[in-house]
C-alpha cells in the first residue's frame, strides 16, 4: 500500500466545482482516496496552487514525422542539450526535443497526460515505440483517416456502416485514441501534387468532398462510441481568407453527443484569417470565436504563436510545401499510402513581420472571444506554433492585459490595425486557465470518467502544484510569477508518485498508454471482409497481418473499450 | 509447419510476405524471398556459432554466457573511450539499450551509417527530405530513377514489390504504363532494362544533377554540349520525362554518397526534387541496405537526437560525422575498447582501423562467424532476428515492420545479451 497526504493545498478542481478551497488531498495506491493513515508520505502544500495533472489534447510528440523533425535538424538538437544525470537521460532539441527531454519538460510543467496529436496507420508502431521512451506521462494518439481509401470509397457508396466499421477496425489494430482528420481529401490529392480548396472540392479519382469526409466520419465517431470527438485539422491551413472554408466545416457540425462535444477543431488560430492574400491579411477570430460562442457541440483549441524559432510539423503535407516556397528553408515530406501524408519545415516567428503578428493576436483573440474557457483548449500545436514551454507565457498573457499590451508595443506597429487584440479587456481567472489546461481537455477527450483531469474520490493522483499563491499575487500585475510559477512546479505527481519537484526529476517512471478499442458485431468485422482483405493485401506495401500493432508494443496500457452501434 | 506472412531479415526491403517451412527445428522451404533473402533463411541456421568463444593464447576456446557477458562488462567498464558500433542487423529493442549504456558509459555508439548512407543524411540535415513510403510509389508512380544503384543485385526485390514489376493502384497496365531512368558510371543490370540509361562518367553525378536542375528551371541556355559524359540532347529529354511524369520516384545508393562529392551529389539530388515538384509530384528515398539500418537511425533519434555517431563522453549528446564517427575513431586509435554489435566491419573498414581493432579488446555480437572474428578476443552467438527472434525494423521509407520468429534454436537474442552486459555495467556504474 503505497500513501501519500498533500497537505494545505489551494485547491481548484473545476470539474468537482472546487474554484478555490484551502484542503488536503489523500492518495493510496495511485487514486485519490477519502483518508490515509498516519504513516503516509507527506508533502506540505503551504497553500500553493494545487492543480489535477497537465493534459495536453493536441500536441506532436512522438511517432514518424516527430523523429524525421529531430533527425534532420542537428542544430535544434543542439539547441536543447543537458547532461545525463542521475535517474536523468542526457537531453537534446528545443523545438523537437527528444523522447526524454519532452517527458522531463512537460513533467517540470505539471503536464501528466499527452495526446500525439498525428499517428499514420501504417506507422503506428513507431508512435508506441517511442511512447515507451516517454516515462512521465499518460500518452494517447490520434489515428488519421483524412485520406483513407477503404473509408474513401465506402463514403462513396454511401455506406456509412462500413465507414465506421474500417475506422473501428483501424483504431483498435493500431491502439489508437480518437479519429484524426488532417485537411481531408487534401492529403489524397497530395498524392498527386495536388490539394483541395475547402470542403466541397472533389477529391481527385474518390469524388468525394472534405465536407463527405468529415460527415462520414462524425456519424462514424458516435456509432463506435468512442471517448474523444473527430479531431479536425480543417482544410486550407495557413491560408490568407480562410476563414470563411472554417465557418463552413463548423456549421457542418450537428450536435450528437451530450457528453461532450461532437467535433474538437484543433490549432483554429491557423485557421481564422482574413484577407485575400499577404498584402491584406487581417484576423477574422471575431466571427469564429462567434460561431463557437453559438455552437456547444464544438471545442477548439488556440494553436497560439510565440515568437522565436520552431519546427513546423503536420500530416498536412500540401501546406507544408507552401510554407516551405515562402520561408525556403529546408522541406521534408512524407506521404503515407493509402492513408495520409506529412511536411516538416523549421520556422522563425518574427515580432517584425506583420503577418507573424497578426497570426501571434489571433490565437489570443480567440482564448478571449470564446467566452466559454471549456470549449477552447490551451495549445499551440506544440511545436508548430511554438514549443509547449511556451504555454506559460502564454497562460499569463491570457490573465494579464497590462502583459498583452506591453508584448503588443513590440510587435509589428501595423498589428493594430488588422485585429481586435489591443481592445479586449478580459483577463481569465486562475479557474479558467484549470480549465483551459486539463479539466477542458479532459472533458474533451472523454477521460474524465477514467479519473482523469480531477482530483474527486476515485481520480488517478495525476497533481500538480505550482509556487504560487493564489490570494496573494494579482496575475494581472504580476505576470512575471505566473510565469514562473507555471514553468516549474513545485510537485509534480503521477499516479500518487512524485516525479519532479522545482526543476527536477526524481524518478524514472513508467507511461501509460491510454487506446479505445470499439467492439464492433461479428458480422461488421471488416478484417472478415473479403473485398476488404483483398484491397488491403494489393495495394499497401504490408501485409494485412502484419498490419496491427502487436500487444508487446504497450508496456503499461489502458483500453477503453466501447460497444459499438454496429 | 508452414508459416506465412514472415519478414526477411536482410535487406532494406525488409520483404513481409515470405512462407517459410520448418521440419524438425530446420528451415525446408522458403516461398516468396530473393536468393539473398532465402539462402540466409535457408543457411543461416546451420551456420551459427554454437557457443561464445574467447580468446585462448593464439587460438580460441568455448565458454559460457555468462563469462562472455562478464568479460563484455568488464572491458567496457574498464575503458576509457569506448565504441560500440554496428547494429544495422539487429532489432530495435537491442538498439535501445545499446544507446543507454553508451550513455552511462561516457561512450560513443555508432551505426554502420557512418559507411554508407551518412552522405545522405547530412544532406536531408542540410535541405530536407521530400520522401514517402513505397506503397505510394508502387501505386501512383509513373516514373522511377534507379541512380548510382544496382537494386537487381542488392535489393532484389525492389521492383517487383515496389515499382517496375509492381501493380499499381492508379495504372490499367504498371508494366507497361511505367518508364524506368537509370543513371549509373557502368551498365548495371538494372541499366539493361531501362527505357532511358543515362552513363555518367566516374565522379560526375554532381555535374549531371546540377545540369538537370538547371534545365528543369527554364536555362537549358547554360548546359554544355556534354556533361559528364552525356549528351545535351538526353540530358533535355530525361528532364521532359521528369517534368511530364505525374509522379516520379528517385533511388539512389552508395554510388551517389560514397563518389566524389558525397553528401554534395545527394544535396543536389533532394534539390532537384524539390524543384520538379514545382512542376508535378515527385519524391526521393536512399536504397538503404542492411535491414534495421535504418532503424538504427530511427531510434538513436529519439533517444539522442542524432541519427549516428553520437559520442556522450561529456555527459551530452554530441554528434559530429568526421569526428564521432567509428571509422574517424578507430584510425585515431582513440577508442580502448569496442562492442560490435551485428555488423562486419572487417570485411569492410579500411586497414588501419581493423589494426586498431585487433590491438584492443574487441567484443563481437554475431551469430555467424565473419570477418570481424579474428579481429575479436571474445563473441557471443545470439539469435538471428526475423528467424529465431522477434523484433521490430524499420523499412528504408520508414515504416515500423515487426518481425517474427519462426524458429527456436536455444539462442538468446541480442537484446538480452546486451541487457545482461548492460545490468552488470549497471551494477558497478549507477545511473
Ligand atoms: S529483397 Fe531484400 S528483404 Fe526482400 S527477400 Fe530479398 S533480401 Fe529479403
Amino acid at each position: 500500500m503505497n500513501e501519500l497526504l498533500i497537505k494545505n493545498a489551494f485547491v481548484i478542481d473545476p470539474i468537482n466545482n472546487i474554484t478555490g478551497e484551502q484542503m488536503d488531498l489523500a492518495v493510496r495506491d495511485g487514486r485519490i482516496v477519502e483518508d490515509v493513515g498516519a504513516n503516509a508520505e507527506v508533502i506540505d502544500a503551504g497553500g500553493c496552487l494545487t492543480l489535477p495533472g497537465g493534459i495536453d489534447s493536441h500536441t506532436h510528440v512522438c511517432g514518424t514525422k516527430v523523429n524525421f523533425g529531430r533527425y534532420m535538424s542537428p542544430e535544434d538538437m543542439r539547441a536543447g542539450r543537458e547532461a545525463r544525470r542521475g535517474v536523468k537521460h542526457a537531453t537534446s532539441g528545443y523545438s523537437v526535443p527528444t523522447t526524454y527531454a519532452n517527458s522531463y519538460r512537460y513533467a517540470i510543467m505539471g503536464y501528466t497526460t499527452l495526446l500525439e496529436g498525428a499517428m499514420a496507420p501504417l506507422e503506428a508502431r513507431h508512435t508506441h515505440e517511442e511512447f515507451s521512451a516517454t516515462p512521465l506521462q499518460d500518452m494517447m494518439a490520434n489515428t488519421l483517416f483524412d485520406g483513407n481509401w477503404g473509408v474513401m470509397e465506402a463514403i462513396r457508396d454511401g455506406d456509412t456502416e462500413r465507414a465506421a466499421a474500417i475506422v473501428g477496425w483501424t483504431i483498435s489494430a493500431v491502439k489508437g485514441f480518437g479519429i484524426k482528420i488532417t485537411n481531408p481529401g487534401g492529403t489524397e490529392a497530395w498524392g498527386w501534387g495536388k490539394d483541395v480548396t475547402c470542403i466541397r472540392d472533389p477529391v481527385p479519382y474518390f469524388e468525394v468532398t472534405p465536407a463527405e469526409i468529415i460527415e462520414t466520419l462524425i456519424r462514424s465517431c458516435e456509432m463506435l462510441r468512442l471517448p474523444h470527438s473527430v479531431h479536425l485539422h480543417c482544410n486550407n491551413l495557413g491560408k490568407p481568407g480562410n476563414y470563411g472554408c472554417t465557418m463552413e466545416t463548423f456549421n457542418l457540425v450537428p450536435d450528437l453527443n451530450d457528453k461532450r462535444q461532437t467535433l474538437y477543431a484543433t490549432h483554429v488560430q491557423f485557421h481564422s484569417y482574413g484577407g485575400s492574400g499577404w498584402k491584406d491579411f487581417c484576423s477574422k477570430a471575431e466571427p469564429v470565436a462567434g460561431l463557437v460562442n453559438n455552437r456547444p457541440q464544438i471545442v477548439i483549441d488556440m494553436g497560439q504563436v510565440m515568437f522565436g524559432k520552431t519546427t513546423t510539423m503536420t500530416a498536412d503535407g500540401p501546406m507544408e510545401f507552401n510554407l516551405y516556397r515562402l520561408h525556403h528553408n529546408k522541406w521534408s515530406n512524407h506521404d503515407v499510402e493509402l492513408e495520409t501524408g506529412s511536411g516538416i519545415i523549421p520556422v522563425l516567428y518574427r515580432r517584425k513581420n506583420l503577418v507573424n503578428s497578426i497570426m501571434w493576436a489571433i490565437g489570443l483573440e480567440l482564448a478571449l472571444l470564446v467566452e466559454n474557457p471549456w470549449q477552447c483548449m490551451l495549445t499551440t500545436d506544440n511545436p508548430n506554433g511554438a514549443p509547449f514551454v511556451k504555454y506559460p507565457e502564454i497562460i499569463a498573457l491570457l490573465m494579464s492585459k497590462k502583459y498583452r499590451d506591453a508584448e503588443f508595443a513590440t510587435v509589428h506597429p501595423e498589428t493594430g490595425s488588422r485585429t481586435v487584440l489591443p481592445s479586449l479587456e478580459r483577463e481569465l481567472d486562475w479557474n479558467e486557465i484549470a480549465v483551459m489546461t486539463r479539466a477542458g481537455q479532459a472533458k474533451a477527450l472523454g477521460i474524465t470518467d477514467i479519473g482523469k483531469g480531477h482530483l474527486g474520490l476515485g481520480a488517478e493522483a495525476d497533481i500538480a502544484v505550482y509556487p504560487l499563491k493564489v490570494g496573494e499575487i494579482d496575475p494581472a500585475k504580476e505576470y512575471e510569477q505566473v510565469i514562473e510559477g507555471f514553468s516549474k512546479a513545485k510537485w509534480t505527481i503521477k499516479r500518487g508518485r512524485p516525479m519532479a519537484r522545482d526543476g527536477e526529476i526524481l524518478v524514472h517512471g513508467e507511461n501509460t498508454t491510454i487506446w479505445a478499442d470499439p467492439v464492433i458485431r461479428p458480422d461488421r468485422d471488416i478484417a472478415q471482409d473479403p473485398d476488404f482483405c483483398e484491397m488491403f493485401n494489393h495495394w499497401y506495401s504490408v501485409r494485412m497481418s502484419n498490419y496491427p500493432v502487436q500487444d508487446e508494443y504497450l508496456q503499461r496500457n489502458l483500453r477503453m473499450q466501447s460497444e459499438a452501434d454496429l | 509447419m508452414i508459416h506465412r506472412d514472415m519478414v526477411c531479415p536482410f535487406c532494406g526491403c525488409l520483404c513481409d510476405d515470405l512462407v517459410v517451412e520448418t521440419e524438425d527445428g530446420q528451415v525446408v522451404q522458403v516461398d516468396n524471398a530473393c536468393t539473398l533473402g532465402s539462402n540466409k533463411m535457408m543457411g543461416a541456421w546451420q551456420h551459427r556459432l554454437k557457443s561464445p568463444v574467447m580468446r585462448d593464447g593464439g587460438g580460441w576456446r568455448d565458454t559460457t554466457y555468462e563469462e562472455a557477458c562478464e568479460y563484455a562488462a568488464g572491458v567496457l567498464l574498464d575503458a576509457d573511450r569506448p565504441l560500440m558500433y554496428g547494429w544495422s542487423s539487429t532489432q530495435g529493442e537491442a538498439q535501445g539499450i545499446g544507446v543507454s549504456m553508451a550513455e552511462l558509459l561516457g561512450g560513443v555508439i555508432d551505426s554502420t551509417t557512418s559507411v554508407c548512407h551518412g552522405p545522405s543524411i547530412l544532406a536531408i540535415q542540410e535541405v530536407g527530405h521530400p520522401g514517402c513510403t513505397l506503397g505510394q510509389v508502387k501505386n501512383r508512380a509513373d516514373l522511377v530513377i534507379y541512380w548510382a544503384c544496382n537494386p537487381t543485385e542488392a535489393h532484389p526485390r525492389h521492383m517487383s514489390r515496389y515499382t517496375t514489376y509492381a501493380d499499381g493502384f492508379f495504372m490499367e497496365n504498371a508494366f507497361r504504363d511505367r518508364k524506368l531512368i537509370v543513371v549509373d558510371v557502368r551498365k548495371s543490370d538494372t541499366a539493361s532494362i531501362a527505357d532511358e540509361f543515362m552513363q555518367v562518367k566516374p565522379g560526375g553525378d554532381y555535374a549531371v544533377l546540377s545540369a538537370l536542375r538547371a534545365i528543369v528551371r527554364g536555362r537549358a541556355d547554360v548546359v554544355p554540349k556534354t556533361v559528364a559524359g552525356v549528351t545535351k540532347e538526353q540530358l533535355v529529354r530525361v528532364a521532359a520525362l521528369c517534368k511530364e511524369a505525374r509522379f516520379g520516384a528517385l533511388f539512389f545508393g552508395v554510388g551517389l554518397t560514397m563518389a566524389p562529392g558525397k553528401y554534395k551529389n545527394v544535396r543536389n539530388a533532394i534539390e532537384l526534387v524539390d524543384e520538379l515538384n514545382r512542376h508535378t509530384k515527385w519524391t526521393l528515398t536512399p536504397l538503404r541496405g542492411h535491414y534495421n539500418v535504418y532503424g538504427s537511425n530511427e531510434v538513436f533519434t529519439w533517444m539522442t537526437g542524432y541519427p549516428y555517431a553520437v559520442d556522450f563522453s561529456r555527459q551530452i549528446a554530441f554528434y559530429n560525422p568526421g569526428e564521432t564517427t567509428a571509422v574517424d575513431i578507430l584510425a585515431r586509435q582513440e577508442c580502448d575498447a569496442c562492442l560490435i554489435v551485428a555488423s562486419d566491419p572487417g570485411a569492410h573498414f579500411p586497414k588501419q582501423c581493423l589494426e586498431h581493432l585487433a590491438e584492443i579488446p574487441t567484443v563481437l555480437i554475431d551469430p555467424m562467424q565473419t570477418a570481424t572474428t579474428p579481429l575479436c578476443r571474445c563473441q557471443i552467438p545470439t539469435a538471428v532476428t526475423g528467424m529465431d527472434a522477434s523484433g521490430t525494423a524499420y523499412r528504408m521509407d520508414g515504416v515500423p515492420i515487426h518481425l517474427k520468429k519462426f524458429l527456436d534454436l536455444g539462442y538468446p537474442t541480442d537484446t538480452e545479451i546486451i541487457g545482461r552486459i548492460f545490468k552488470q555495467v549497471k551494477e558497478v556504474k549507477h545511473p
